[in-house]
């Protein structure tokens, strides 16, 4: 939920609450304050009347309330003793409404002439259902108009305040820490924002110090291994060459420097993947994918004829990119290396040019790869093979450099690995 | 031929000597860059063996005075670094070529024997062992004066092997050389037993005085009859 949505709800529950309380001490006190003055009056009508009687005795004959709003009735003096002033509330049949409406009723009593007589003085009473349902309607109105403009002022306000915060917000998002080099930047004035960028630009800083000692790590951890593997090998090789060498030794040593070949070229894609990313091959050229993909096939033909291999070329179109030329050639002879190495024998290979992509496919044996595994470094189908199970994660790398899309499927039998050159692909 | 070996890793430079004297040839070396420019100052080389990265001071330097002294174009830069910027720094100071560590013993004798050819080129690029005259620039082989035909491949395999004559070529070094160091399939290394095979075929038609013997099944020498 958005701020501005959770920040209104809590205020709209505020004022609900605050609105609801307020109101009803509001319509008791209105009400009490109503009451007062009407009993005000009441009492001043009493003390007219009881004055006008004194001049009037007409007045003393009223004992209905017909057009008047009183009526007095004679009473012992007994009783009027017993009456005390007080004021009622009681319902009367009003004619205009022909129905019982409230009214406000002073009972009370006094003497004249030596007689007692009883007064009743009424005066129509707010109605009550009305002003409660007046009062209820005002406050929901009033309710509804805070609602609306805290609604308003959130939107243009609160957005605007809020601004630095989702300018920050979608600057993380954004944030790629190898490609941003600019620490976050906004103007604010405001504290918490200022607090904010430091923080996030704080956090950057540590990460991208972490992301690239981690990528100098391994491009000079492999740097440093070349000396020592080049030492290994020279050295094996000059003691193969030992006049007097048992056959069982030098099948050993033999053994050994396969091994250390291996490593060497382990050490070598470790070293093209850390180069990859960190950026090391700035090149832009126009490359021919079909001319570099045609040599390559060429000097892998004698591995494919050994392995009577059959490759197919369909040349559907030209596929002209602009690449760096040596990551280029690594992208394609990986795909023609491992479609070789991976076939089965007598098996085939298709390489198709497409409108604004590459594909090879070699014969499989009536097994899938494991999609999800296939681009995974150090991930090797075969226990038996001797490749470093890099050479897919190197194709990967490149093609993530370049934003590149590669994906495998397995049709009728065949592996096929597509690379979407349509980002890096020249119209001339 | 005197060569001299400019590299302050003491076991590789001491590999390096003992290969390079089995070539026969006169082997000096420098441990860091002051021994170096002191060397390069007082005596003439055929080839030059550098390591661009010295503890004390850059190859590249080194480099630059080979350069003023004319001297830099029988340089071979031996690096750690695979990058192209050195590469072709050293290149532009007129470096003759540049080996990226690890190499193959083998690929070193190759690269030096076309440094000193170079250097000693008298109008023809050839290499002649017994009846053989082997023409590089010409991409032809002859023997007894007869030519004899030679694909692509068993051109490049029987020049490897006539610069590196009886040294031991492992098969590793074989496919780097001839099929790029794209080639890291080891397992897939017995095709290179068919091609030797076809080779050795041509060679013994031919009456050849070379044959490619198969070293403890890990490489292969050429040896003269």
């Amino acid at each position: 939920m958005k701020l501005l949505n959770r920040s209104l709800i809590y205020l709209s529950c505020a004022f609900f609450f605050i609105i609801g309380i307020w109101s009803v001490i509001f319509y008791y006190n209105l009400k009490d304050e109503i009451r007062d003055s009407i009993d005000d009056g009441l009492e001043n009508n009493k003390l007219l009347l009881i004055h006008q009687s004194k001049i009037d005795s007409t007045l003393l004959k009223q004992s209905e309330f017909g057009g008047n709003n009183f009526e007095i009735h004679p009473v012992s003096k007994e009783k009027a003793v017993l009456i005390k002033e007080v004021y009622k509330d009681t319902l009367m049949y009003r004619l205009n409404e022909d129905d019982l409406e409230p009214v406000r009723i002073l009972h009370s009593a006094f003497q004249h002439n030596k007689n007692f007589y009883r007064i009743k003085v009424i005066s129509s009473l707010v109605e009550e259902d009305d002003l409660v349902e007046d009062s209820f309607w005002s406050v929901v109105t009033l309710f509804l108009i805070l609602v609306g403009s805290i609604i308003i002022v959130n939107n243009v306000i609160l957005r605007r305040v809020w601004t630095p915060f989702y300018v920050i917000l979608d600057r993380l998002k954004t944030y790629r820490l190898d490609q941003d080099d600019n620490p976050i930047d906004i103007t604010t004035k405001t504290t918490e924002f200022l607090e904010l960028q430091k923080a996030s630009n704080a956090l950057i800083k540590h990460s991208k110090e972490a992301y690239s000692s981690q990528k100098q790590f391994t491009e000079n951890a492999s740097h440093e291994l070349q000396t020592p593997l080049a030492i290994i090998i020279n050295k094996l090789e000059l003691l193969l060459e030992s006049e007097n060498l048992k056959e069982e030794d030098a099948q050993t040593i033999a053994n050994v420097i396969k091994m250390v070949e291996r490593l060497t070229q382990l050490n070598k894609s470790l070293l093209l993947l850390a180069k990859i990313e960190n950026k090391q091959f700035p090149n832009q050229e126009l490359v021919s994918i079909n001319k570099l993909a045609k040599e390559i096939i060429d000097n892998f033909e004698d591995f494919a004829d050994f392995k009577n291999i059959q490759i197919l070329v369909e040349e559907d179109s030209n596929l002209n990119v602009t690449i760096d030329p040596s990551l280029a050639l690594i992208l394609i002879s990986n795909l023609v290396k491992n479609a070789i190495f991976h076939n089965t024998n007598g098996g085939r290979i298709t390489v198709k040019f497409e409108k604004d992509g590459f594909e090879i496919c070699n014969s499989a044996n009536n097994v899938p790869l494991v999609e999800e595994n296939i681009f995974v470094r150090f991930h090797k189908n075969t226990s038996k093979s001797q490749g470093t199970g890099l050479g897919l994660a190197v194709c990967k790398a490149i093609c993530d450099f370049y934003g590149l899309g590669i994906s495998y499927k397995f049709k009728e039998n065949n592996h096929c690995f597509t690379v979407d050159f349509k980002k890096i692909i020249s119209l001339e | 031929m005197k060569i001299l070996i400019i590299e302050d890793e003491k076991e590789l430079r001491e590999t390096l000597v003992a290969s390079l004297q089995k070539e026969q040839y006169v082997v000096e070396i420098a441990a860091n860059y002051g021994d170096a420019i002191e060397k390069i100052g007082l005596y003439e080389y055929d080839c030059i063996l550098l390591d661009i990265t010295l503890p004390d001071g850059s190859g590249l330097n080194i480099l630059s005075k080979l350069k003023v002294m004319d001297k830099s174009e029988n340089v071979i830069i031996i690096s750690a670094k695979n990058s192209l910027d050195d590469k072709l720094k050293g290149l532009d100071l007129g470096a003759d070529d540049y080996l990226t560590k690890p190499f193959h013993i083998a690929e070193l004798n190759a690269r030096i024997k076309a440094v000193l050819r170079r250097k000693n080129l008298d109008g023809k690029n050839t290499i002649e062992i017994g009846n053989l005259i082997f023409d590089i620039d010409e991409r032809t082989l002859f023997v007894n004066q007869q030519s004899v035909h030679l694909n692509r491949k068993e051109f490049d395999v029987l020049n490897y092997f006539l610069v590196n004559k009886n040294r031991l070529i492992t098969k590793t070094a074989l496919a780097e050389y001839v099929w790029g160091d794209q080639i890291d399939q080891a397992d897939d290394f017995d095709f290179i037993y068919y091609q030797i095979k076809n080779l050795r075929k041509k060679l013994q038609e031919s009456t050849a005085d070379i044959s490619i013997e198969s070293v403890y099944g890990v490489g292969y020498k050429l040896v003269e009859k």
